[in-house]
């Protein structure tokens, strides 16, 4: 999926959150957390500030939230405390490409360990 | 998964929750082109739009849902454009997603049919569930000679069956 279809996509999900919160049968609704579809599982999480962040993964897949906020972690430590990162622009940071697969990586063996 | 399988209702599949009864909110049926043929509520504190809108609007969030479904579909080799209508076997189709306040199940038949169940969002699997209510569709609805395809199902049975089925779950 090249950049194009990532922004196509990113606004795609912008609006579908805004819609389904519209549907809402009652208030209080804040995002789609989850979608399952049938070959695989899709999370989202939603910082406080209004950044998203997204996993795909295998149909089932426990624990993906905690995931998620290890990522937002990493997030925060090496991209926006870095000085020279500029707002909005796609993340080039070695250091948190490489501590971004090493946790996933440690997911994977504590996932297949259970 | 066997939508034509015997000529009779099959039974039930067990209760998917561990709290029965009550945890739906409401269901839509939607015909391919997008005409509502049946919305029924049993629990929705909260309406924001008028019926028309609120139905307009679920028809075209699953619509693009599925559309970024079998986009993001990390099995497939080769995706059609974002946008492109996909046919309803086509491309991989999500089947639920939920939020803090929902969760809404959607199953889409061969002949186009959407059924979409929004309950709350405890509940496990529907997908069982909805293949029910598509038998009782079956049944009540394409079976009956004087339903015309493509308008909105009048069938006071048909209603009472969904009612009583949906209310156990």
């Amino acid at each position: 999926m090249d950049t194009n279809d990532s922004l196509r996509v990113a606004s795609l999900w912008h609006s579908m959150h805004a819609i389904s919160q519209q549907l809402s049968p009652t208030t209080g609704c804040s995002e789609i957390e989850l979608l399952e579809a049938n070959t695989f599982d899709l999370h989202c999480f939603q910082s406080l500030t209004g950044s998203k962040f997204f996993v795909v993964c295998k149909l089932g897949t426990q624990h993906m939230e905690a995931l998620l906020k290890v990522v937002y972690e990493l997030y925060t430590d090496y991209v926006l405390k870095n000085p020279f990162y500029e707002m909005k622009m796609p993340i080039r940071c070695e250091v948190f490409d490489i501590n971004l697969t090493q946790t996933v990586q440690k997911d994977r063996v504590a996932l297949l360990g259970r | 998964m066997q939508f034509f399988g015997g000529s009779e209702i099959s039974p039930s599949p067990p209760t998917p929750t561990t709290t029965t009864g009550n945890n739906a909110h409401m269901i839509y049926i939607f015909n391919r082109n997008g005409v509502c043929l049946l919305y029924r509520e049993w629990n929705r504190p909260l309406h924001t739009l008028n019926p028309q809108q609120d139905h307009k609007l679920m028809f075209g969030l699953l619509f693009s849902l599925k559309s970024l479904a079998s986009k993001m579909d990390p099995t497939s080799a080769d995706k059609g454009n974002l946008g492109v209508p996909q046919l309803p076997g086509q491309g991989c189709s999500f089947h639920s997603f939920r939020t803090n306040t929902y969760k809404l199940s959607f199953m889409e038949t061969p002949s186009g049919i959407k059924f979409i169940l929004v309950t709350n969002p405890r509940t496990s699997d529907l997908r069982e569930t909805l293949k029910y209510i598509y038998n009782l569709y079956v049944e009540y609805v394409a079976k009956n000679p004087l339903y015309t395809p493509g308008t909105p199902i009048r069938c006071g049975l048909f209603n009472t069956a969904v009612d009583q089925y949906v209310r156990s779950i």
